[in-house]
């Protein structure tokens, strides 16, 4: 039945900006200090204080304005979105309302292979509450306001967004460009990323969106993945049994992968928006916008076509290389020092990932360097040693960071070159193995593999494969013939 | 005596060496331990600081150091305002214990120019009211009548500096809340454009309305108080970056040939007749000295009112929103959940006026009415701007009575806010239209209780406004008569 139905999503992601200072104070915006050690009587809302906004905040959000194909407001204002809660102290929150810095933009990705384009409503500036800890041995509720104040963008999508693939591949094409402009860390575990998910769906070929839920915090794209396959469900569910979708707020628990309703349309908030009287508007000449234009680096996109027609890379690779600029920069410096895109491609797709996931770490974290990964495949290239002992060099350069010429070294892993020294070990080999000679001489082939395999054990991998399989065939077929 | 004294007759007593810091303030501490308890003008006396100021001080004066133009001038700051490590209590039960931890631009200005700032000055609670009768605390009294208001809401400010407590003092004005208790206890009261002093540490009221300025007992101790606290501030982004002029400087006695703005149509109604006597009398004056006077019409101003009442209370309810009894302030006792100590804490914690402008406020911004109130109103505060500047190509000053009436009895207008509103009804213009404005003595009534007059000026011309205020001041004696109390 879910085939009957159309999903309609739109996100709304904010993004913590990477500013030294907070929104409206000099505070540090660092993460993971002792709870309100980053405060002053602006950011904790003390009676009598004004906010300044910080110029860097505007820069940063106009640049990822710019980066998502939006238009940008000459004329824009700030203005108080009213609500109680213990972590805001000032009872609003300062945001935009009706006049937000960027508007009307547009990013493009690709989800499976097919174009798509998903439409930016807007991208406004705000500060970020602080955070509620519950202290489950005394049941007290605690507030660390170090949050309070950080710079955050908004961005609001259209509701262009058809399935949970192209949900997470446009989160992950924002994460990229967010990353590339290197205004936000994104470091989604610690919340610098995340988003609401506004979901509807509708019956095939109907004209009118069905009423929408959003869900409100996710923090990571499995979440966002999971949270959205839960509502469609629900929702679709819901319908078929001829109930009601409301109009509401829901919370999304990852460890149990359950959503809740969190409050409904009637119990929402009243805003009470308004301009903020302690605010000028910001007015920002067309010089300033087109020199920000202009000092804008290389985008992902870009970056990736450069990868496929100049590099050669298959389009997959491209891409994924590219989503990370750390990636792309860690592959750069790789492929400067030995010259082979391809295989460094091939590594960092393969064994570099699958480590990095393993390990759940970053490349940026990573203890061997970018030029070693480039000497590596070098070794490789020159045939100093083989691809089956490069990966044990790798694991051991991933363990302790040293380079591949020491530890090859050290482990005398140089490959075995010599013909006469393999054509001993094939010999006694095939001596030992008199059942697979038959089998060989017998017409099956699979034979051969297990010999290659044991000879390979025998040099502990270093013989070289190409000249161990030639001096195989030749030893067999001298038998065979023989 | 020395209590009795200007700030322009005692700074250049203290720089000649002819008193002591010390004995100054100890003149001021005298005069307010006899009539506190009849004017109850504070809410917190800082005599401790008072005198290692005052040590301080004479120590660098007697050093040959520059002690600043307010150097030793013992004065009083209204309770809205932060000063680090001391009570700033607005006259709330909410705020009763809140001891702020930084000093607002105000105070470090004062300070920096000399000052010593002797105590905090009782208010109308959250500055909402013109009587200083809704503070939580006490019923400050007007020094001329002490069965009667000082005005507000810097009654306190006001009343202290008409009894010699204080030789001057700040007060805010989001509404009249300086002009209205200068006219009711007859000194001068100055607010000055929006944007020339720095509002941080300014608890706010109404942040697109509020301004800080002086109490003085003449016009020339208003524009070196003004001296002294003007100025852009980089902490306050409302407040303009302008060269500021030397204000004192501006006061060369004469009004010839200035150009005297009169709306007569807009002030005929509900005028006492004692005050228009008075008023017309002063406008006499000016023409005597010079003045050309011209009628002028105010179409919208009598719009003020009203959109104030909804601009106002607007901003008010979002900035007291921060009231909740979760960081500082009062939280009630009551409570089973957060729900409650919002509820509580707010229900016990605030005044009922105060409760009146925050419900007021959330109802003209809600959903669905915003647009009708308090967007219409700001369209409304763009017409009266406008009037204004049309009124200013004609004439360089607009002259009003400040209040309609004198000063009332306790009691009198507190069962009808509505007429309590009315007072404002010459003061909040200006404040609508963000511009600068003063009130001077120019009389009494039959009762013996002051008249103020009132200039307008364009925006950021403080100089004509004092110009022409001291020129009126110089040529009448009504700035003279100091209370029997």
């Amino acid at each position: 039945m879910r085939e009957d139905y159309e999903v309609i999503i739109g996100l709304e992601v904010h993004a913590e900006l990477a500013t030294k200072t907070k929104i409206y104070c000099s505070c540090s915006t660092e993460f993971g200090s002792d709870p309100n050690t980053h405060c002053c009587p602006i950011c904790t809302g003390m009676p009598g204080v004004l906010p300044v906004l910080n110029e860097k905040v505007v820069e940063y959000a106009v640049k990822m304005g710019l980066a998502t194909n939006c238009k940008i407001a000459r004329f824009s204002k700030q203005d108080r979105k009213n609500y109680f809660y213990p972590d805001l102290p000032k009872a609003y929150q300062t945001s935009q309302y009706d006049l937000p810095l960027c508007y009307e933009g547009h990013v493009d990705f690709k989800v499976n292979g097919e174009p798509k384009t998903v439409g930016i409503t807007r991208i406004h500036i705000e500060e970020d509450a602080g955070k509620l800890i519950h202290d489950p041995y005394t049941g007290d509720t605690l507030v660390d306001l170090n949050r309070c104040g950080v710079p955050l963008i908004e961005i609001v999508s259209e509701p262009d967004i058809r399935s949970k693939d192209e949900a997470i591949e446009y989160m992950q094409t924002l994460k990229s460009i967010l990353e590339y402009l290197e205004i936000c860390d994104c470091k989604m575990q610690e919340g610098s990323l995340r988003c609401d998910v506004n979901l509807s769906v509708r019956k095939k070929g109907e004209t009118k969106f069905g009423t929408r839920t959003e869900t409100k915090n996710l923090n990571s794209f499995k979440a966002i993945g999971r949270a959205i396959e839960f509502e469609i469900d629900r929702q679709i569910k819901e319908l078929e049994n001829g109930g009601t979708i409301y109009q509401e707020t829901r919370r999304w628990d990852d460890d149990k992968g359950i959503g809740y309703a969190m409050r409904t349309k009637e119990d929402a908030h009243d805003y009470r928006y308004f301009p903020e009287p302690d605010l000028a508007p910001i007015v920002l000449s067309d010089d300033y916008v087109n020199g920000i234009e202009a000092a804008l680096p290389e985008m992902p996109n870009v970056r990736r076509e450069r990868y496929i027609t100049e590099l050669g890379l298959p389009e997959y690779d491209a891409t994924q290389i590219t989503n990370s600029k750390k990636m792309a920069e860690f592959f750069d410096k790789a492929v400067a020092k030995c010259g082979n895109a391809k295989l460094v491609s091939n590594w960092l797709m393969s064994d570099v990932s699958r480590k990095l996931n393993e390990a759940e770490m970053e490349i940026d974290n990573i203890k061997f360097t970018a030029e070693d990964l480039g000497d590596l495949i070098t070794l490789i290239d020159k045939g100093t040693i083989s691809s089956a002992i490069a990966k044990k060099v790798f694991e051991d350069m991933f363990e302790t960071g040293d380079a591949p010429a020491k530890i090859v070294e050290s482990k005398g892993l140089v490959q075995i070159t010599d013909e006469s020294a393999i054509r001993d070990l094939v010999i006694s080999v095939i001596n030992e193995n008199e059942q697979s000679v038959q089998d060989f001489i017998n017409g099956k082939d699979k034979a051969v593999g297990f010999i290659v395999g044991q000879t390979m054990k025998a040099s502990k991998g270093k013989a070289n494969p190409g000249i161990v399989n030639k001096l195989i065939m030749e030893e067999l077929n001298k038998r065979k013939n023989g | 005596m020395y209590e009795k004294l200007t700030i322009h007759e005692l700074r250049d007593k203290i720089k000649n060496k002819e008193v002591t810091i010390k004995e100054v303030v100890d003149d001021v501490f005298k005069r307010i331990e006899a009539l506190e308890p009849k004017v109850e003008a504070f809410v917190t006396l800082n005599k401790e600081y008072a005198y290692k100021r005052a040590e301080e001080l004479q120590a660098k004066l007697d050093n040959g150091d520059n002690i600043g133009i307010l150097g030793g001038i013992p004065v009083a700051i209204k309770d809205n305002m932060c000063m680090k490590d001391t009570l700033t209590t607005c006259s709330s039960k909410m705020l009763s214990n809140f001891v702020s931890p930084y000093s607002g631009t105000v105070v470090t200005k004062l300070e920096e120019a000399g000052a010593i700032i002797v105590g905090k000055t009782n208010m109308d609670e959250f500055a909402m009211g013109s009587s200083t009768a809704t503070s939580a605390h006490k019923k400050t009294t007007n020094p001329w009548d002490t069965e009667r208001v000082p005005g507000g809401s810097s009654g306190g400010s006001a009343a202290c500096v008409a009894a010699d407590m204080a030789i001057a003092s700040l007060g805010s004005d989001t509404g009249g809340s300086i002009r209205q208790p200068a006219s009711y206890c007859s000194v001068v009261g100055l607010k000055p454009t929006y944007g020339l002093v720095s509002r941080f540490g300014l608890i706010a009221f109404a942040s697109s309305l509020d301004q800080i300025g002086p109490f003085t007992k003449d016009v020339r101790d208003s524009a070196i108080m003004l001296n002294a606290i003007a100025g852009h501030d980089s902490k306050d982004t409302t407040s303009v970056e302008i060269e500021v002029p030397d204000y004192e400087k501006a006061l060369d006695g004469s009004v010839k040939g200035l150009k005297i703005g009169i709306p007569t149509e807009f002030i005929k109604d509900g005028l006492n007749p004692e005050v228009k006597k008075a008023f017309d009398e002063a406008i006499e004056k000016l023409k005597e000295l010079g003045a050309e006077v011209k009628e002028i019409s105010l179409d919208y101003a009598k719009y003020a009112l009203p959109v104030y009442y909804i601009i106002a209370p607007a901003e008010a309810s979002s900035n007291l929103a921060r009231y909740d009894g979760i960081k500082y302030g009062y939280r009630t006792a009551n409570f089973d959940n957060l729900e409650d100590i919002y509820a509580n804490s707010r229900t016990e914690g605030f005044g009922d006026e105060v409760k009146r402008r925050i419900m007021l406020g959330t109802y003209v911004l809600s959903s669905g009415y915003y647009d009708a109130y308090y967007k219409r109103a700001g369209q409304v505060r763009t017409l009266i701007k406008e009037d204004f500047d049309k009124a200013f190509a004609d004439v360089d000053v607009i002259a009003l009575p400040t209040a309609p009436n004198t000063t009332f009895k306790f009691g009198e207008k507190s069962n009808n806010p509505v007429e309590m509103y009315l007072e404002d009804i010459f003061t909040v213009p200006v404040n609508i239209a963000g511009l600068p404005g003063i009130s001077v003595p120019c009389g009494f009534d039959s009762k013996n209780l002051p008249i103020g007059l009132q200039f307008i000026g364009k925006v950021f011309d403080e100089q004509t406004l004092l110009k022409v205020s001291y020129a009126y001041e110089q040529n009448t004696e009504h700035h003279k008569a100091r209370p029997n109390i």
